[in-house]
């Protein structure tokens, strides 16, 4: 019971917050947010009281893994509700709705990460997928909004039910949906036959649309660039990290014993996000699109390190997952502070002179750029040290070097913002940010930043969860 | 030998309605042939011995889901004939994709081979004693509880989804308002008339229309 309880305060604190927002009259969007933000706070509290094992008949497991994700699933969720409050009165989609879908869809991602059987990580997926959609067109009187929800809609559609093909060749299979029952069926000499084969392809397919992973990223770019930048944070952070930490759960767990079938895919599936992310985002002027396509191309080096499926993997993949959410919820803040009497901006082009005007605002955004790059001594050299690390170790060889061209590669269109705000001259003249906008950016800089001074913290957790999965076997 | 007949029946049926379904030229047609498509998969449901799962699939499918399809098709203005532009262009690029896609499928499923734990599953799955209805509720709320929550959580979302994209506040909500609805006089709403036989019918006074 006790293992339940961050999905249920969670769930049941959405509810109750449609309520009030329902039965009030006026508008309390702020005071609904405000009260969303504490919820996931006191979640995240909850997530470590609940016990380590496997509870529910199976369908929901704890350990030192998933309450990781779990952390890394609020943190996001959190950030992205402070971004919005301004965002949202700005643009005139402040409605209380908001925080309740985004509560809905962590419950969603909470389940996912847990989720020891398939039918809990269908209703998962669906749960968190759902309530994205919504949200990728919640400014429904934005043409752009709306077909960013429709293609996210469509796609997603597709994917899950590529997903459910899949389970359902699995369960034809192995005769069960639980993951300690599948891991028997993989095992020995199981392992190569074709149904088996088939399904966790399917499986893999899934996933992969949900974390933009060449070649299933094509809604990505259209989506980030529709959706409200506030949505577009969230999105950015909380439903990949979510899907990673099951990604790494489900092919190191019940596929484990077929890591020879499945550790081709991965690689083309990491190569190719790489290679995508870094040409397709040379020739974007729109911000938010070169976030999409920087998020295929991180999400490509996550995968690389995902590849070599072992423990300093996981470990790996969990630095990189951390420090991809501290740095991206740093990039938003700065995109939602981009507005001009109130109106949103997302040209690179626009934020020409930001360094004269306001030169806070224009190192933090460059502090980031420099991370996403990698380029040290920031936090986003080492995330991709630790990736690259376990690749060559697990003998990817080929792998690390497509990833050390393509992110050469990209910190091209990095430097460019930085470029642009430094040297181009021009007068951005935006609205002053917000308590939240600024907590949020000044917040990521500093972790960024001065990761290199005490990583022990992050370190230390993800060798702690990578050695639960292991052990756990899932 | 009846039971393989009708199975094949059934089966020749669904299929070809469910093809009708993607072909037919009117849309109100797919419906109708996606009605019998579910009264089929239902009648073999009922040969496999599954009689719950057919009842809700006739009432579930076809009593809402497909009634909902029909309103949705007639209310929406939806130009057909302009969605089909570009058919016959992708056709040939269509057709090969899912050729192939539907031959690696049968390729793969060919070869399928259920594991041990599968064959023993299936030769177990019957408890002894109760009706389907009876083992199926027995699961839904016991070993599966969580998941039959979370899918109740997952309606809930898809309500609030579909009211926040598509209610406007303030403009003219088009709520109900009984008291008005109540306080109508029967002249206002109500015209009797008597139409003289073979000498067709004569144009109804212009009337203002009460909201």
């Amino acid at each position: 019971m006790m293992s339940v309880l961050p999905v249920l305060f969670i769930g049941l604190g959405g509810l109750v917050m449609l309520l009030a927002g329902v039965l009030a009259r006026r508008d309390h969007s702020f005071a609904i947010t405000a009260a969303a933000i504490i919820v996931l706070a006191l979640a995240g509290r909850l997530v470590f009281v609940a016990p380590d094992g496997v509870v529910l008949h199976g369908l929901l497991v704890t350990n030192g893994f998933t309450r990781f994700a779990d952390i890394l699933v609020l943190l996001g969720a959190i950030g992205g509700l402070a971004l919005s409050i301004a965002y949202n009165k700005r643009t005139g989609i402040g409605r209380f709705e908001y925080p309740v879908l985004v509560l809905f869809a962590v419950v969603g991602m909470i389940v996912l990460v847990g989720a020891n059987n398939l039918l809990s990580l269908y209703v998962g997926f669906e749960i968190q997928s759902l309530a994205l959609y919504v949200l990728a067109a919640f400014a429904r009187h934005s043409l752009r909004s709306s077909e960013a929800g429709l293609k996210y809609f469509v796609l997603g559609a597709l994917s899950s039910g590529l997903l459910l093909y899949g389970i359902s060749l699995v369960y034809g299979f192995a005769g069960t949906t639980g993951f300690a029952g599948i891991a028997r069926a993989f095992s020995g000499d199981n392992t190569a036959m074709i149904g088996s084969t088939f399904g966790l392809v399917f499986v893999l397919v899934g996933l992969a649309f949900k974390i933009s992973a060449a070649p299933f990223h094509m809604w990505t770019p259209d989506v980030y660039e529709g959706a409200p930048s506030a949505v577009t944070a969230f999105f950015a952070t909380a439903p990949k990290v979510a899907v990673m930490a099951l990604l790494a759960r489900v092919l190191l767990g019940p596929f484990g014993g077929m890591l020879v079938n499945w550790q081709m895919l991965v690689e083309i599936l990491a190569a190719a996000s790489m290679i995508v992310g870094a040409i397709g985002g040379m020739r974007q002027n729109n911000i938010k699109r070169l976030m999409g396509y920087s998020a295929i191309g991180q999400m490509g080096y996550v995968l690389m390190g995902l590849a070599a499926g072992n423990q300093a993997a996981v470990r790996g993949v969990l630095i990189y997952l951390t420090i991809y959410v501290v740095m991206s919820l740093g990039v938003f803040g700065c995109i939602v502070a981009m507005s001009r009497k109130g109106r949103p901006v997302e040209q690179i082009g626009d934020l020409a002179g930001m360094a004269a005007e306001d030169p806070r605002y224009a190192l933090a955004l460059a502090v980031f750029m420099w991370g996403l790059a990698g380029i040290p001594p920031l936090a986003g050299f080492f995330s991709k040290l630790y990736v690259f690390l376990a690749a060559v170790r697990a003998g990817l060889d080929g792998l690390a070097v497509i990833g050390i061209v393509t992110s050469l590669m990209a910190a091209a269109y990095y430097l460019r913002v930085i470029k642009v705000m430094y040297f181009d001259r021009g007068e951005p003249g935006f609205d002053q940010r917000t308590v939240g906008m600024n907590a949020v950016i000044y917040a990521s800089a500093v972790a960024t930043a001065l990761f290199i001074l005490m990583p022990a913290p992050i370190t230390e957790a993800s060798t702690y969860a990578a050695h639960a999965l292991m052990s756990a076997g899932f | 030998m009846i039971e393989q007949i009708f199975f094949y029946m059934f089966s020749a049926v669904l299929l070809v309605s469910a093809c009708m379904v993607i072909t037919a030229r009117n849309p109100v047609h797919s419906v109708l042939f996606l009605i019998l498509a579910f009264l089929n998969a239902a009648a073999l449901f009922v040969m496999a011995g599954a009689a719950f799962l057919a009842m809700v699939l006739v009432i579930v499918y076809v009593g809402a889901v497909a009634v909902l399809f029909l309103f949705v098709v007639m209310m929406l203005d939806v130009d057909f004939i302009a969605l089909r532009e570009g058919f016959q262009k992708f056709l040939p690029l269509g057709l090969t994709v899912g050729f192939v896609l539907m031959a690696e499928i049968g390729l793969s499923l060919a070869g399928f081979e259920a594991s041990g734990t599968m064959r023993l599953a299936a030769a177990t799955h019957r408890v002894a004693g109760l009706s389907d209805a009876a083992s199926i509720g027995d699961l839904l709320y016991t070993r599966y509880l969580y998941v039959f929550e979370l899918a109740g959580l997952l309606l809930v979302i898809a309500m609030i989804g579909a009211i926040v994209l598509t209610l406007t506040e303030g403009a003219r909500p088009r709520r109900q308002d009984l008291a008005r609805q109540h306080d109508r006089p029967i002249a206002d709403t109500l015209t009797l008339v008597k139409p003289v036989i073979g000498a067709g019918i004569a144009p109804l006074p212009a009337r203002e229309d009460v909201p």
